[in-house]
């Protein structure tokens, strides 16, 4: 790529519309292509994969985070500098689980949904943001976390908040004996 | 409408219309244009075809884009001459959408009905490299599907491609029907 050197990026923002209505219009393409929502859902996910392997590159360079210390850390980082940084809301976090490896993010707004009103009746169970997922799966990967990463639940399906369940796949006290 | 979910009012459509109150970061929105990008190019054979993709896709986005930014923008008028809905484009619509203004609108020496929208450097393009072999691909046929579907639902129809001419040129082509109202409306 060629740009003349010490031209700054003027622009690092771009419009919260066109974000999330490219985002709709990617969905809209899939339902159109596949027929079954699981297949869409997995779509979606692969592709949230890729983006989450790529974005961590650009999450570390811009927040100069410290290295986090335990699961915990992980989950709050990801809900209060990530999710800021990129979608602009600060989901809560919760534990799940007592031994420390299951987090959920409550997200009270979703910024992806903002034109979505319901999904449609035949495709009731399509999780419209499971890109979400994806991108937090790849990412974590990328920082040797390995996760798995769904939605509990879903306020487009009618229940009353979107939560992500994030549950860490080694046992907490495995790190501690890992030399990094 | 069946009523699966019940529940109150949809907080989507009481929202208020009023100025959208963040931006996001271009790096959120490069990647998923990538992703977007690389899934139509695995389902196509050509370059022309992928640029129909991207097209298509754009196509989906300035439909839902035009309605609101309309009443934002221009409330309680409407553009009925060319001139004015190109103004428009390059101005508030492109601003709203990219975080900056097109850099030229011309319009064409020997044809009344072609236009040019000029961009050095389009927003959507920012972190996308063509390979060689590809070399007439140009990922702004995503633009150029959104400004057909805008100026389509404005009632402008029109044909919009994009170029690799002074950085990306988007050519607008209106149908014929526009032309002539729009002559009559000035004759008037």
């Amino acid at each position: 790529m060629s740009r003349s050197p010490g031209r700054k990026q003027e622009n690092h923002k771009i419009s919260r519309e066109l974000f999330v209505l490219t985002y709709g219009a990617l969905v809209a393409q899939l339902c159109k292509e596949y027929e079954k929502d699981e297949d869409v859902n997995a779509c979606l996910d692969r592709m949230g994969y890729s983006i989450g392997i790529r974005l961590i590159d650009d999450f570390l360079a811009r927040s100069a985070v410290r290295k986090c210390r335990s699961y915990s850390e992980t989950a709050d980082m990801i809900a209060q500098v990530a999710f800021k940084m990129y979608l602009g809301v600060t989901p809560s976090v919760s534990c799940n689980s007592v031994t420390g490896n299951e987090f959920s993010l409550i997200l009270d707004k979703n910024p992806l949904v903002d034109f979505v009103e319901e999904l449609p009746a035949e495709r009731a169970s399509l999780c419209y943001c499971n890109l979400l997922c994806g991108v937090i799966r790849g990412a974590l990967e990328m920082v040797h976390l390995a996760a798995e990463v769904s939605f509990l639940q879903d306020r487009l399906k009618g229940d009353a908040v979107t939560e992500i369940g994030i549950t860490f796949l080694r046992k907490p006290e495995d790190r501690r004996h890992r030399r990094n | 409408m069946d009523s699966r979910f019940p529940r109150g009012k949809s907080p989507v459509l009481e929202r208020a219309l009023g100025r959208p109150r963040s931006e996001l970061s271009l790096a959120a929105f490069a990647l998923l244009f990538s992703e977007l990008v690389q899934y139509c190019q695995r389902r196509v054979a050509s370059v022309a075809e992928l640029q129909a993709r991207l097209a298509q896709l754009g196509h989906h986005v300035g439909l839902r884009a035009l309605d609101a930014l309309v009443a934002r923008e221009r409330p309680g008028r409407r553009e009925t001459k060319v001139l004015g809905v190109l103004l428009f484009v390059k101005g508030p619509l492109w601003r709203a959408l990219f975080g900056r203004e097109a850099d030229k609108l011309e319009q064409a020496n020997d044809d009344e009905r072609t236009f040019y929208v000029i961009e050095r450097e389009p927003v959507v393009n920012t972190f996308v490299s063509v390979p060689r072999e590809n070399s007439s691909l140009n990922c702004a046929a995503f633009a150029a599907g959104l400004l057909e579907a805008v100026l389509g639902a404005a009632g402008f129809p029109a044909r919009v491609s994009a170029h690799w001419h002074k950085g990306t040129t988007l050519m607008i082509k209106f149908d014929e029907a526009v032309i002539a109202r729009d002559k009559s409306l000035e004759g008037r």
